[in-house]
């Protein structure tokens, strides 16, 4: 993607990357920084973006989106999820496989890819499914598609039961530089469940989605990454025995990397008293206490990245019955402001986790999540961390309305997003 | 918003008493040559079943009958949610159409609180999913408070809940309503058929807990839960379970035998009912149309029990 031309000057922020907090100017030219510096003086042509009380930080990457696009644009599409995406500070986000045709093919992929750069508002890094249909019977062409630049491998949506099947899977990629993304969830545990297994359940009546369904695939494969020596990344974990699980092989030293999302940190299953299948999701709410070893797993850096499993969903699904609704929930608008309300950590950690973490995950860290820096590509996002706000869903850039965030107080707003060198939010609002 | 009855809890210990004293006068008008009275005349009734369910239906429609009430009647097979429409299109335009109460049976739990979400009509209940059966949990009530004379309360009655807890929307609710009311539950069943977090006031094996119970209420044990390995097989569970001659020789002359229907005779109910001393089964039936229509009458009604007064032209 060629960068823009133009030039820009970040003014009085405060900037945080991976080498730590210091107050600067960054001046933007060509789409890569060429000067880093207090006081800076504006040139003829140049945008000023004024940053001051702001963090000025690498754009952040979500490992987790899903953008509908292609085969029902009705929920979203690339450019308005890639909008929503730069709205919430994200310069990068890897597009999940579960579209219609499935990202199966060099086509398919090539096609995804081409349209986050026509929208051109983040770069759109599309994943490859494990299986051919994501149909858990034959593998994909790994290497064709890594040829392609496809670095993360992902049933999403369904974890790969067979575990003779994963385990080739995980021994023929062992060689191609490339990681498998298991969705973890034994699926003869979770028939017809809707919600967490535990006493709200029984109270409502609903069928269970119990921890162990989640924590006996992360054992199997943490056990696979084990034999086969290739490395695995954990979508979504959601139980404190899941956290437990992964900070074990951690401490093992094997190759395993693992995100959580927004909603696995603030929201508890307790939410679905009010039968709203807004609050349906793969893998459920859980508990309180699911919650606090999640928050935990991120601060102690067991969980590498905070990733917002995106979902959108077209109104009218999530009115049907909750064990018909679709499960899902919208979060790359409020992947922010939730993370800095609800986690008790340095922001720089929080950054970390939005930022050169899931980069280096996503096998995109030549490009994102990089220092701030003479040469450094121009993929920047500024944000007040300080900023109140609640979401309104007819404000947001998603196609879709399903944010379960309405009415949750959020601390912390993207104010501008620089891709590129280019601004493509400013003051808030997406310029394209 | 329109009152609506959804749960038990919901309606909490004063509306429970308060609706079982109205069906105390629905009995009475029940009880009358010409049981109708123009209480409701000029309100409309839908009933929206999505699931099967003769039983129920019939039972609201004739109560809504008896107050003068007029009755619709949706099934799901006859309907348009064939043709793609959703829910909420179908009950928004029935209730266009003029509706003060919608009766609904829905398979998915919680499918009565969204459809308050879509409509200002009164919603009752009439069974969601494994959740709620407010109504069956008020005849149940009904049925102890006029075979006991206990009108002031349970204090002190013990109850055998038996059999498939766990996808019971009626163990659900009756066990609130007992507790409610000052009754002790136990829940009588192998932990496949409890849901998954309960543990107290459980047993595994009814003779442990059949020689000091006051009410043993059997459940409906449903052949489809043999497919799912909830229990081995039927002849296993009525072993266990069951309310075999053996068992229903050892029950005290004052132990009452209830069942939700329909009965499963042989499985869970392995004598003739018909020769159990205690058995208000029927009584059940009778007492749903006097609930329903103590319902119907307190979300509908003028509030004042003088409408009960004269007779509907029948």
């Amino acid at each position: 993607m060629k960068p823009t031309t133009s030039k820009l000057l970040i003014t009085k922020g405060r900037l945080i990357d991976a080498g730590g907090e210091r107050s600067a100017d960054v001046r933007i030219a060509n789409g890569v920084v060429v000067e880093v510096g207090v006081g800076l003086l504006s040139g003829d042509g140049e945008q000023v973006v004024d940053a001051a009380g702001m963090v000025v930080c690498p754009g952040f990457v979500d490992l987790h989106v899903h953008l509908r696009e292609p085969g029902r644009e009705e929920a979203e599409t690339i450019e308005t999820g890639s909008r929503g995406a730069a709205l919430g500070g994200f310069t990068a986000i890897v597009a999940m496989p579960n579209t219609d045709p499935t990202q199966d093919s060099v086509g398919v992929v090539e096609f995804v890819r081409q349209q986050g750069e026509r929208a051109g508002l983040c770069e759109v890094l599309p994943s490859g499914s494990i299986t051919i249909g994501r149909r858990g019977e034959t593998l994909t062409p790994f290497a064709e598609l890594a040829a392609a630049g496809v670095r993360l491998f992902t049933d999403d949506g369904n974890g790969v039961q067979d575990p003779q099947l994963m385990r080739r899977a995980y021994e023929y990629a062992s060689d191609l530089g490339i990681t498998m993304a298991q969705h973890c969830e034994v699926e003869r545990l979770t028939e017809g469940a809707v919600m967490h297994e535990g006493s709200c359940c029984s109270h409502l009546g609903l069928p269970g989605w119990p921890s162990l369904a989640e924590e006996l695939m992360v054992h199997r494969d943490i056990e696979l990454v084990r034999l086969t020596g290739a490395p695995a990344h954990f979508l979504h974990l959601s139980t404190a025995g899941s956290v437990e699980l992964v900070r074990k092989a951690k401490a093992d030293g094997l190759a395993v990397t693992a995100e959580a999302t927004p909603h696995h940190i603030s929201l508890t299953d307790e939410l679905l008293t009010s039968y709203s299948a807004l609050y349906k999701v793969t893998p459920p709410l859980r508990t309180m206490d699911d919650i606090i070893a999640i928050r935990e797993g991120l601060r102690d850096g067991t969980i590498d990245a905070i990733a917002t499993d995106h979902a959108p969903h077209v109104s009218e699904s999530k009115e049907l019955p909750l064990d018909q609704a679709p499960p899902g929930m919208l979060g790359l608008e409020t992947a922010l402001g939730v993370s800095i309300a609800h986690l008790d950590m340095p922001l720089v950690d929080i950054v970390a986790a939005l930022s050169w973490k899931p980069a280096e995950i996503a096998g995109v860290a030549d490009r994102h999540g990089r220092p701030i820096e003479v040469g450094e590509p121009a993929n920047l996002t500024v944000f007040d961390p300080a900023e109140q706000w609640e979401v309104v869903p007819g404000q947001l850039a998603s196609k879709s309305r399903n944010t379960p965030f309405v009415g949750v107080p959020l601390t912390g707003r993207v104010k501008h997003t620089v891709f590129n060198g280019e601004v493509v939010v400013l003051d808030g609002v997406a310029q394209k | 918003m329109s009152r609506s009855l959804l749960s038990i809890s919901d309606l909490g210990e004063t509306g429970l008493r308060r609706l079982l004293s109205i069906a105390d006068h629905m009995a009475e008008v029940n009880r009358r040559p010409n049981p109708k009275v123009p209480a409701l005349r000029g309100k409309t009734v839908c009933n929206l079943f999505f699931e099967d369910s003769t039983r129920t239906r019939l039972s609201f429609e004739t109560a809504a009958k008896r107050l003068s009430a007029d009755t619709m009647n949706f099934a799901v097979s006859q309907s348009s949610l064939n043709k793609g429409e959703s829910l909420r299109d179908t009950v928004e335009t029935i209730a266009a159409m003029g509706v003060d109460a919608f009766v609904i049976r829905h398979g998915s739990s919680g499918a009565p609180w969204q459809l308050g979400a879509w409509t200002n009509a009164s919603v009752i209940n009439a069974g969601d999913g494994w959740h709620a059966h407010p109504t069956q949990a008020l005849l149940d009530m009904y049925t102890v408070r006029t075979t006991l004379n206990r009108l002031e309360g349970f204090d002190g009655l013990s109850v055998a809940m038996v059999g498939d807890i766990k996808h019971s929307r009626v163990a659900r609710s009756t066990t609130e309503a007992f507790k409610m009311l000052g009754a002790d539950v136990t829940w009588v069943a192998p932990r496949t058929l409890l849901p998954p977090s309960h543990r107290e006031h459980v047993v595994s094996n009814l003779d442990e807990v059949l020689d000091d119970i006051d009410i043993v209420y059997l459940l409906r044990m449903q052949k489809e839960r043999m497919n799912e390995a909830l229990v081995p097989n039927l002849r296993e569970y009525t072993t266990r379970f069951g309310l075999t001659p053996e068992r229903a020789a050892r029950l005290g002359d004052h132990v009452l035998v209830m069942h939700p229907g329909p009965m499963n005779r042989g499985v869970e109910m392995a004598v003739d009912p018909s020769e159990l001393r205690g058995s208000v089964i029927n009584q059940q039936v009778t007492n749903g149309i006097n609930v329903r229509m103590a319902v119907l009458f307190d979300l509908l009604g003028s509030g004042s029990e003088n409408s009960l007064a004269g007779s509907a032209e029948v």
